[in-house]
């Protein structure tokens, strides 16, 4: 367990709900949650999740600290927002995913292995390098990602599509080393770096 | 229309519902002038198309008689219908209504033998059915219609139908040459109950209401247990007239909800429980009906209806705001898809008929009153100064059931009696 995750549980015993509405992204929104499951109906990867929004916000409630924040459930979102348009009050349930989710990662107790984590980290490396997405090396990392043997069977795979993709001007083996950069990359580093700072600081305020 | 007889001491009561019978009622039985518009061709309003109130289980129709006798029998009360405020001027004490008058091409002469009704062809959408039904071009509005005459449909007027109508009248009472009037109507008081519509389901786009037959409003399902109604009374689904025995209720289709009316619309949930009964009466134990709820609001004495129903074993609640419904092709049933929040369980349930229990909102438009009221974000009249003599009464300021609507009107008709009074004792009467 890492030394954040346990300041907070010192720091808020029971009181999970209240743990989240003053850290994770909307969280004041989870209480507004009247119970209807309408939500929870109408996401379209709602058979795949084990916990439902809807669910989870009873969770949060409930204090269910652990089951929640080490749930892959929202991971699953994709960011359809289906759920904000129909929830009867409105609430921005996907950011609230979202924000559960990134609020696992930071106090570093998010399920291990999940695909579309271990997808998020890979796009944000891949994107905080260079301030632009190198879509080649993205490809080539999320290949490989489940091991060298999985890897090259996925890219035998993918081959016809990646010929076609250079063909097309769609793909540049030039990405290969370096890549395409933003204009101002050491304003963009440090911009990351202020940002890193400032969410670091609020860690610590939180605390 | 120049006989009418109003001046600053009389009571106009816009809206012949309800709760506008009970205000003018009320008013008229205390010796005071009232003069009722209606807008359709009798008084009654959406009682008239109950088949039974909650929590009794009683017929409307019985209390309706009884006002409607009281209301013939007081010499005090004028009833204009085909009758709209178009305008309002003035202040407290001193109000002058335009109204429009449409004509009605029918007379006091008639006797409702339905002669004329028997002769003209043509048939247009009944209203009173919420267009589940035809009704001919010259017809009586319901069985119980005050006052009991006919009406032309404008729609046969200069076709042979409508000559034939007039034809086939032994009593005279056909007027052809009737046209729109326009009167000015002087009052003191104004007693605004121009009640509720259903909302429009259309808008409740995941429900398809406007793609799937066999999904239905609640007012529409309280038409199919009248007698009289598009069914005859009987108990069956609009796509083949199958009988509906597994039947499914919505609650809060429309209400309690930011997309569509924001308030709670209060009678949805006693309407359904009610309605559960209708499932068992016509069918017994094959009645198999689910109530799909995010909390049933059966406040106070309700409380004991409910238990009632939820003692009912042909009768299941499912915890569960619906997210959508498909059809099922096949045998055109409705597939509900949902989540309940007993357990999260992920649904698919198919019912032969789905019953949206529709929210209720202002049959007035926010912003279009003729005269400045106070009115909420929902368009309910609040009760407010800036009101002056004008009073709320029913569903225009609140959504009420019936026994809250008449409470409603009871003392709006107790308010509107007190500027009247004012007015006299100035005048020194």
């Amino acid at each position: 367990m890492s030394d954040i995750n346990t300041g907070m549980v010192e720091k808020y015993r029971n009181n999970f709900l209240k743990e989240v509405e003053a850290n994770v992204e909307e969280g004041d929104w989870v209480k507004m949650c009247m119970q209807c499951g309408v939500c929870s109906g109408s996401c379209p990867m709602g058979p795949y999740w084990d916990h439902p929004p809807q669910e989870l916000f009873m969770m949060i409630r409930a204090g269910k600290r652990d089951e929640v924040l080490t749930s892959t459930s929202m991971w699953m979102c994709t960011s359809c927002y289906n759920c904000i348009v129909r929830c009867p009050r409105e609430l921005p349930i996907t950011h609230i995913m979202h924000g559960l989710a990134h609020y696992a990662t930071r106090l570093g107790i998010e399920p291990k292995g999940q695909p579309t984590r271990q997808f998020a980290q890979l796009f944000w490396d891949n994107l905080a390098k260079n301030g632009r997405v190198n879509e080649l090396w993205l490809g080539v990392n999320l290949y490989f990602m489940n091991g060298l043997v999985e890897g090259i069977k996925v890219a035998m795979g993918m081959a016809g599509i990646g010929f076609g993709m250079l063909k097309a001007g769609r793909l540049s083996l030039k990405e290969l080393v370096g890549g395409h950069t933003v204009k101002d990359k050491k304003g963009f580093k440090a911009m990351i770096k202020k940002a890193q700072e400032l969410e670091a600081a609020r860690i610590d305020n939180a605390q | 229309m120049s006989d009418i007889v109003a001046t600053n001491q009389t009571i106009l009561v816009v809206g012949g519902g309800i709760s506008g019978m009970t205000a003018a009622l009320e008013a008229a039985e205390v010796g005071k002038q009232v003069i009722v518009i209606e807008k359709t061709p009798s008084v009654g309003g959406r009682v008239t198309r109950l088949y039974k109130y909650f929590p009794k289980l009683c017929f409307p129709t019985c209390g309706l008689e009884i006002n409607q006798r009281r209301m013939a029998a007081n010499k005090n009360i004028t009833v204009l219908t085909m009758a709209e405020v178009t305008d309002l001027q003035g202040e407290a004490g001193n109000y002058t209504a335009t109204v429009k008058v449409s004509p009605r091409y029918v007379n006091a002469n008639c006797t409702a033998c339905g002669a004329c009704g028997d002769v003209v062809a043509a048939e247009f959408d009944d209203e009173f059915n919420y267009n589940m039904s035809k009704h001919k071009g010259a017809y009586l509005p319901h069985n119980m219609a005050m006052p009991k005459r006919y009406v032309l449909d404008p729609g046969i007027i200069g076709t042979d139908d409508a000559q034939k109508a007039k034809d086939a009248c032994k009593y005279d009472a056909i007027d052809l040459d009737m046209q729109e009037e326009t009167i000015q109507l002087k009052a003191g008081a104004v007693i605004w109950a121009t009640g509720w519509r259903p909302y429009d389901a259309n808008k409740i786009q995941p429900y398809g209401y406007d793609r799937i037959d066999n999904v239905i409003t609640s007012v529409e399902f309280e038409r199919l247990m009248d007698p009289f109604g598009p069914t005859g009374g009987k108990l069956v689904r609009p796509s083949d007239g199958k009988e509906a025995k597994n039947v499914a209720f919505i609650q809060c289709a429309g209400s309690r909800d930011i997309n569509y009316l924001k308030h709670c619309s209060r009678i949805c949930c006693m309407a359904s429980l009610k309605q559960s009964t209708y499932v068992s009466e016509k069918y017994g134990d094959d009645a198999d009906v689910s109530i799909y709820y995010i909390d049933i609001r059966a406040i106070d004495r309700f409380d004991n209806f409910y238990q009632k129903v939820q003692q009912d074993k042909n009768v299941t609640f499912i915890k569960s705001k619906v997210a959508n419904i498909v059809e099922n092709k096949a045998n055109g049933n409705p597939v509900l898809n949902g989540v309940d929040t007993e357990g999260y369980h992920r649904y698919q349930n198919e019912h032969d008929l789905v019953v949206l229990a529709i929210g209720m909102e202002p049959s007035v438009d926010k912003d279009t009153f003729p005269i400045e009221l106070k009115v909420n974000d929902e368009g309910f009249i609040e009760f407010d100064e800036v009101n002056g003599g004008v009073f709320a009464a029913g569903c225009s300021s609140d959504a009420l059931d019936v026994n809250r609507a008449v409470q409603s009107a009871t003392a709006s008709a107790l308010r509107a009696i007190q500027v009247v009074n004012k007015v006299a004792q100035a005048e020194g009467q």
